[in-house]
């Protein structure tokens, strides 16, 4: 059970450590060589049968979170987010904090408390506090320390039609991925599975281990958004769960190597693979980081679709997840001897 | 000139699909160049051997584009942006991709104009079902404004001036020059109007000592316009600062210099809002000192912009003149 154990795990954006160690343990001895970079990427190198162009796998280890940022007299908790998370979705969430996971609950006043218009109002974060229980600041502080990172406590289970939940779906599915990857055998070149940090906040790690590898071309693996719920008209889904792999054409970050994007779609109808266009061009991704590093290198990316991500328990079907290891698996065995460049292309 | 800025400005090529535009380049200038070649993410680079410095110079092939995000099964065509459009401005509008598919973009109902919104808007391409707007176009697809090149006499209005004007004034040099007292490259770079992107990368492949990008700029000419001592006609403008970029004072007193010397008019130009490729060029690396020379032009990222000819032809004395001048 990878997904449950990367799920359940804590890894905030510069906090990534236990999921590092975790992938490090799971990918070890199918590998020529690990190591961690000065930023804390997890820098993977799978033999192949012979060297060819530098191909360069990319997912990103973190999550969003939060963090504490100070004490009340009162022993509860003020914190902050780290990425991208709507304030709305906090209230009442059962969240774990620091190393050693101690539990707490964000709270806010019971609802026999509050006023008609505050009832209609959400509550921002610098308006909520964590609770853990402490009766006051000295005995907050003795378990829990400024700077600890906080994460939802959500159990990861499947559930249902072949689908999952739980939380950091996005990126944790692509680690799942990329360490099956790494499992496999049989590929004609050598690669680098790279896991990234601090993709939440801006791409970073991602963009000093291209630097670092210097690939021909990558490919970024990660959970995006599937917008197929009540209230979102069709054109606005984005992905769709079940359908497949999401390949990039175009977002925020990056527009995507039209050689590559040709390539996977190709390789997928060829061998049966369901896989869909993501249908909307915001937000990022690392691979925008690495298209632009150095002289430029070609980069696609193929994603799962996950409900509700960004948010405590997010929903993605485990045959997607399934379908983008194949995707993800062919493109590493058919990679073309001379890599891509920007000729002939349609 | 005029036939050059017509080809160019006509010819399809959105941010990340170039590749129209690089072949009519390419055709034109390979009986010139020392060395041409195309990077992995597209930039063409032409390289004209001289003595001295490396001097790249910028401009930008792509233009502004729709991008198909969802086919309804009535054969409508939902998209978003690609670079940055005014809603407002494509309102009966015609589109075309790059298969020749024309269609017209229509609007939901709206009780006000400030409702609208990319989300409002379709593209039609004439299809009445699903399946038939999928024979002619797949999602993430991209149409451009369907719009000819106007010759007005003294000015020239199309779409996509912004930079193919900028792409004709780099040929037009490279054609012109005689000798090059500097190592030249020129550059026709990718996806300038996301994010800077193709001049990045591609600087950092050259290694210039010197980076100067030829694009267009907004005016402050035209009735109630925003604040902006920029007029057309009134020559090329050195720029001055932008968003992206501070021009290196040496860069932009060895244009002053030029201009001056060769009596050629030229405006100095800040501008507000914007950037241009300078912005990536002159962080590459250690740094690199860059300015910008500018074409400017009315009504910029509308499917018809103006420019001015004589400004046009201004800009490649002058950056003629600079390229002629060892750099030190």
């Amino acid at each position: 059970m990878l997904l449950k154990t990367l799920s359940e795990s804590s890894g905030v954006s510069g906090g990534e450590k236990e999921v590092r160690q975790f992938i490090s343990h799971q990918v070890r001895p199918h590998v020529e060589n690990v190591e961690t970079d000065i930023l804390g990427n997890l820098i993977v190198r799978k033999k192949g049968k012979k060297e060819g162009p530098v191909l360069m796998v990319a997912s990103h280890m973190d999550e969003v979170g939060m963090m504490v940022a100070g004490f009340e007299k009162s022993g509860l908790i003020k914190f902050f987010k780290v990425g991208g998370i709507d304030d709305r979705v906090l209230l009442s969430k059962v969240v774990q904090i620091g190393p050693n996971k101690v539990p707490g609950v964000i709270g806010a006043k019971a609802i026999h408390l509050q006023k008609p218009e505050e009832r209609k109002k959400s509550i921002k974060v610098e308006d909520l506090c964590i609770d853990i229980g402490a009766g006051s600041r000295d005995e907050a502080e003795k378990r829990v320390r400024l700077g600890d990172y906080i994460t939802f406590s959500t159990r990861y289970e499947e559930i249902g039609d072949n689908c999952a939940k739980g939380k950091a779906l996005d990126n944790r599915v692509g680690c799942a991925v990329l360490i099956e990857i790494l499992k496999r055998e049989g590929y004609p070149y050598s690669f680098y599975g790279v896991f990234t940090v601090q993709e939440e906040v801006g791409m970073r790690g991602a963009g000093t281990a291209a630097y670092r590898i210097k690939p021909d071309l990558a490919l970024a693996v990660e959970g995006t958004t599937a917008a197929d719920v009540v209230e979102v008209k069709e054109e606005g889904h984005v992905t769709t769960l079940g359908k497949g792999p999401a390949l990039t054409i175009m977002d925020a970050s990056v527009i995507a190597h039209r050689g590559m994007v040709s390539f996977l779609m190709k390789l997928a109808e060829e061998k049966g693979i369901p896989y869909q266009i993501r249908r909307f061009t915001g937000a990022g991704t690392d691979a925008g980081r690495i298209a632009l590093t150095r002289q430029g290198i070609p980069s696609a990316v193929v994603s799962v679709p996950c409900r509700y991500i960004h948010n405590p328990a997010g929903i993605l079907n485990l045959k997607d997840v399934e379908y983008t290891v194949k995707l993800v698996e062919e493109f590493v065995k058919n990679l073309p001897e001379g890599g891509f460049d920007n000729e002939g292309i349609d | 000139m005029k036939e050059l800025i017509k080809e160019l400005s006509e010819a399809y090529g959105p941010s990340g699909r170039e590749e129209a535009v690089r072949k009519i380049i390419q055709g034109k200038l390979k009986p010139l160049a020392d060395n041409m070649e195309v990077d992995s993410l597209g930039n063409l680079i032409v390289h004209k051997k001289g003595p001295g410095k490396r001097i790249m110079l910028a401009a930008h092939m792509d233009e502004l584009g729709l991008m198909v995000t969802f086919i309804d099964k009535n054969g409508f065509l939902r998209f978003s942006n690609v670079g940055g459009i005014s809603p407002h401005v494509l309102l009966g509008e015609r589109v075309v991709f790059n298969n020749g598919t024309a269609g017209t973009i229509g609007c939901e109902k709206i009780d006000s104009m400030k409702d609208l919104n990319f989300k409002k808007l379709y593209i039609d391409i004439g299809a009445s079902q699903k399946k038939e707007a999928e024979d002619k176009v797949r999602i993430g697809d991209t149409a451009v404004y369907q719009r000819n090149c106007l010759d007005l006499g003294g000015r020239i209005i199309s779409k996509a001036l912004d930079d193919r004007v900028g792409c004709a004034v780099l040929i037009q040099v490279l054609q012109e020059i005689e000798s090059p007292a500097n190592d030249l490259f020129f550059v026709f770079t990718v996806q300038e109007e996301v994010g800077v992107r193709g001049a990045r990368t591609s600087a950092y492949r050259i290694k210039p000592d010197y980076g100067l990008a030829v694009d267009v700029t907004r005016t402050g000419d035209t009735p109630e316009s925003e604040t902006m001592s920029v007029a057309l006609g009134k020559g090329p403008t050195i720029k001055v600062k932008d968003t992206l970029i501070i021009s290196h004072p040496r860069v932009k007193k060895l244009m002053v210099d030029a201009a001056e010397k060769a009596g050629i008019p030229y405006q100095l130009e800040v501008l507000e809002r914007g950037g241009t490729d300078s912005g990536a060029i002159h962080l590459s690396r250690g740094g690199v000192p860059s300015g910008v020379m500018s074409i400017p032009c009315r009504y910029i990222h509308t499917p018809s912009e103006m420019v001015d000819y004589q400004d046009v032809i201004h800009g490649v004395g002058l950056l003629k003149n600079i390229l002629e001048t060892p750099l030190e």
